[in-house]
């Protein structure tokens, strides 16, 4: 049994998505698709998946071409795909969400819940997945709705599966976990394609791995023959610095201080609770920990959205406990925030107007009400160039950016004054190597040239390949302090709210 | 440091964005370049409608319809020129004769400054239905400055005017504030506040600070002739208030395209939470919405008591105006110029109605069916796009509907 796209062409008006792209999965294998944001990977599996149809090419099955015109016929063929957004119902059960869209009826199409409830029992048994038909999809944390999402797919009989970006919204310990089932799916001779940008996973779990980069199909490697820095290389297509180059930190005054700071949740729950610590000019203070555990919170009080419960912030000084974002703007402090496509764009605005989104109320780009578009071309010409954004134009929807170009364009807005406080949150999350590799030398460069830098990342290489200092969260408290140094053993025991890290906190 | 040399050949499109949608409108420039684009979909969805439309006439032809089972040959023949005359009526009654031209801009002018009040709602993701209760107060507050002072004409009408700018601004504003304070849906609260406007100017036009003197119905004072727009040619109706409304469509551009204030609108309308983010007040900016599009309503209502006869206030007097004007703004697609045309567009069906009634025999009714099958063409772009195949999505007017709700 054999899956096999050949010679796969896709079109777009300007845009050639795939150029002769070709890719097989053979009968319990795991081939990774590796490739930056942009490089065609999605494109190539919505033409497998019926989405999209292919400019030239064909896809065969066991040697056989098939035309798939709708999701429907490609699933009929044995093809299942878990997105990375999730396609669950909330507020139905587990099982009425396995079988929505096929359900199985008794007479006069009564739905046969019983035998909905035994199909999702019997699989989650089958390949270890521990799901309870019976819950409710909100109530279900992200790693069991995406196995969920793997049930519906193994209920429709799949022999090949495709998981888009399936670990960029896992914790470490889901990963681990999801990794077992991907193997489990394998040893029952499930074909899996594994679309990812993470270079370590890839390695990991794949027996093959093939390279996309820019629509084309650049190379196929065997995980034994490469590492990382490797397939970086290959994806990029130029050898690419994977660990951050910095000098030593040379901190200087205190530039944030929080002190004893408590912050409500939506839901009204203490999401931090009492937190102390400071951050010095030319230093860089990462926060590890696993996501949910505050962090998100913190962020939101350190840059005037959410207003603390208790405790101070002090910014140089000055108390700036309840300040509002624009105050926290006009003190310098640059924010760049956790979903830079829910918070930090607005997507349907041009590249120009996202560049002075903050500051269009500022001299010189407004005197007055009268805002000075002239001016604010200049500033994104300017920073494009500077940033190295890549766009067809500054007067193009920032929608139409891959997310390293977004992420630059933000990062762009943020750091282009006198910065005195960087507060970072997932600065990199989703974005290409090349992206990654500049927003780190560009956050380094702020502290250089003398800011106090704040990253909160869940991703714990990142927090240890940029910080000079590093703080772990766990459930609202600061669970240990590391320096630069310490073994990634310590810092994620700390992250699970180990006994040693919390008596550091109590002592 | 990347290395710049390759910036050329990198792809700059994500995959997840699908290509057909970089109709990249100029936003900052409006309209611009792809007018084409912006046109297109309008123009079909007239086109469509009028074609439905002509379907309907002939199906509505109750002489000729018995004529099918025994002279089909005769029964095509009339069918033809009922709708041939029934549309040839429609353009001699719109844009025929200087005197259809001016009946069409006339009928425009409330339209097309509702219209507006519509689309900086649709701009800011707001959804203002209110504009008919807006125009009520706005109007009211006219009438009484119309009627009580008077003053020379170039002091008495823009004090009018200013006036009913204000009743209007503070009646839109009361549901901004409404949403602001305690996230009351802008939709409830405006269509809300109709009921209550419509009936406070039945009730206050019965009192005697309003009432006409000897009469017992609901009808004001006539307004001095110091206030009344004044007309620009002849004997024909249109007035000076086709004038306001052009402006009013040059300010509403300028302040969406060109002043902070619009550039806060249009942001905390695509996307609150980035607004937010970025340092704007959103409650504030909802506040300021509801207060310009109230505004704008409110000379929309001026004219209706200050621009045409009997310059009175009388029931009702806004009468749909303040309905129509959420379909002309999704046909404008709420940039100030769409709406412009397509003011002018309702008012030539409206114009062009009479004289389809008159000359044709065909119902007004039919009139208002047309305008309904524009709309529901309208509001399904993705319909006309199928019926002519055409690929580039829509996605402008859709972002505009669907935050229109979201709140």
């Amino acid at each position: 049994m054999e899956l096999a796209l050949t010679g796969i062409t896709k079109q777009f008006p300007g845009v050639l998505a795939n150029d002769n792209v070709n890719l097989t999965v053979s009968e319990g294998e795991i081939v990774a698709l590796l490739g930056e944001n942009g490089a065609g990977k999605t494109t190539l599996m919505n033409i497998l998946y019926g989405l999209y149809h292919p400019t030239s090419g064909t896809v065969e099955i066991d040697g056989k071409p098939v035309q798939f015109h709708s999701p429907g016929d490609a699933i009929k063929a044995g093809i299942g795909m878990v997105h990375q957004h999730f396609m669950l119902v909330p507020v139905f059960t587990v099982a009425e969400n396995v079988i929505l869209g096929d359900e199985p009826t008794k007479r006069a199409g009564i739905i046969n819940r019983a035998k909905a409830k035994k199909t999702v029992t019997e699989i989650s048994r089958r390949y270890k997945l521990d799901v309870d038909p019976d819950a409710i999809i909100e109530d279900l944390p992200v790693g069991i709705q995406q196995r969920v999402e793997i049930i519906k797919v193994l209920e429709r009989q799949a022999r090949f599966v495709v998981f888009d970006e399936p670990t960029s919204v896992l914790t470490p310990t889901e990963v681990e976990g999801f990794f077992e089932i991907v193997q489990s799916l394998k040893a029952d001779g499930k074909g899996i394609i594994f679309i990812s940008h993470k270079l370590g996973e890839a390695l990991e779990i794949a027996d093959r791995i093939v390279i996309m980069r820019r629509g084309k199909t650049v190379a196929e490697v065997l995980p034994r023959d490469v590492d990382e820095a490797g397939l970086a290389e290959l994806m990029v297509g130029r050898p690419v610095d994977l660990v951050v180059d910095k000098a030593e930190a040379e901190p200087k005054d205190v530039v944030l201080s929080v002190e004893h700071l408590t912050v409500l949740d939506d839901r009204n729950r203490r999401a931090i609770d009492g937190v102390s610590f400071q951050v010095r000019s030319g230093e860089i203070v990462g926060i590890a920990g696993v996501q949910g555990n505050g962090q998100t919170e913190l962020v939101e009080a350190l840059t005037g959205l959410r207003t603390p419960l208790g405790g101070r912030v002090m910014l140089k000084g000055d108390d700036m406990t309840v300040a509002s974002p624009r105050a926290m703007h006009q003190a310098n402090v640059a924010h760049v925030p956790e979903d830079r496509q829910k918070s930090g764009l607005v997507l349907p605005f041009t590249v120009t107007e996202n560049i002075v989104l903050n500051s269009y109320y500022e001299r010189p780009l407004s005197r007055g009400v009268i805002m000075d578009w002239d001016e604010a071309r200049d500033r994104a010409t300017r920073l494009v160039e500077e940033y190295d954004v890549r766009t067809p134009g500054i007067e193009v929807p920032v929608s139409n950016l891959s997310g390293g170009n977004q992420q630059k364009v933000i990062v762009a807005r943020e750091f282009d004054r006198d910065v005195a406080l960087v507060i970072a949150s997932q600065p990199t999350r989703g974005i290409d190597v090349g992206s990654i590799e500049y927003i780190h030398s560009r956050i380094v460069e702020e502290r250089d040239l003398g800011a106090a830098v704040l990253i909160v990342s869940s991703e714990l290489d990142e927090v240890m390949a940029l910080s000079d200092r590093i703080l772990v969260m766990y459930e609202g408290k600061i669970a240990g302090e590391f320096d630069a140094t310490a073994s990634t053993t310590e810092i994620g025991l700390a992250m699970l709210g180990s006994t040693e890290g919390q008596n550091e906190q109590a002592s | 440091m990347t290395d710049n040399g390759d910036a050329q050949t990198e792809p700059l499109v994500t995959e997840d964005s699908p290509p057909g949608d970089r109709s990249s409108m100029d936003r900052i420039a409006g309209v611009g370049s792809s007018l084409r684009q912006a046109l297109l979909v309008p123009a079909l969805a007239v086109l469509t409608a009028l074609i439905v439309g002509a379907i309907i006439i002939a199906a509505t032809d109750l002489d000729t319809l018995p004529l099918w089972g025994t002279d089909p040959g005769e029964a095509f023949r009339q069918t033809m020129s009922g709708i041939g005359k029934a549309y040839k009526a429609l353009f001699v009654g719109s844009v025929g004769s200087p005197r259809a031209i001016s009946e069409t801009l006339f009928a425009a002018t409330p339209l097309i400054l509702a219209g507006l009040a519509v689309a900086v709602g649709f701009q800011a993701g707001l959804f203002n239905i209110g504009v008919n209760g807006q125009m009520h107060i706005g109007g009211m507050v006219a009438l009484w400055v119309g009627f009580s002072v008077t003053l020379p004409a170039i002091i008495h009408i823009p004090l009018a005017i200013a006036a009913a700018i204000m009743g209007g601004a503070i009646w839109g504003g009361i549901s901004g504030v409404l949403k602001a304070r305690t996230g009351a849906h802008e939709v409830i609260t405006t269509i809300m506040l109709n009921f209550v406007a419509l009936f406070m100017v039945d009730y206050l036009l019965k009192t005697s600070v309003f009432q006409a003197p000897g009469r017992n119905d609901p009808i004001s004072q006539k307004v001095n002739a110091s206030a009344q727009f004044p007309t620009l040619i002849g004997d024909f109706r249109l007035q000076i208030g086709f004038f306001f409304s052009l402006a009013a469509v040059a300010f509403v551009w300028w302040l969406m395209y060109r002043s902070t204030i619009g550039f806060e609108f249009r942001a905390v309308g695509y996307n609150p939470h980035g607004g937010r983010y970025a340092g704007m007040s959103v409650a504030w900016i909802y506040l300021g919405v509801m207060a310009v599009s109230g505004g704008l309503a409110g000379i929309a209502g001026t004219n209706q008591i200050l621009g045409l006869e009997p310059y009175r206030g009388i029931s009702n007097f806004a009468g749909t105006v303040g309905f129509d004007a959420i379909a002309l703004a999704l046909l404008g697609r709420s940039h100030p110029v769409g709406v412009l045309f397509a003011g002018i567009l309702f008012g030539a069906l409206r114009a062009g109605g009479r004289e389809m009634q008159g000359a044709a025999g065909v119902p007004i009714d039919l009139v208002l069916v047309l305008q309904a099958l524009i709309i529901v063409m309208i509001a399904a772009p993705r319909l006309v796009r199928a019926i002519y195949r055409i690929k580039t999505p829509d996605q402008e007017l859709s972002t505009t509907v669907s935050t229109g709700w979201g709140g």
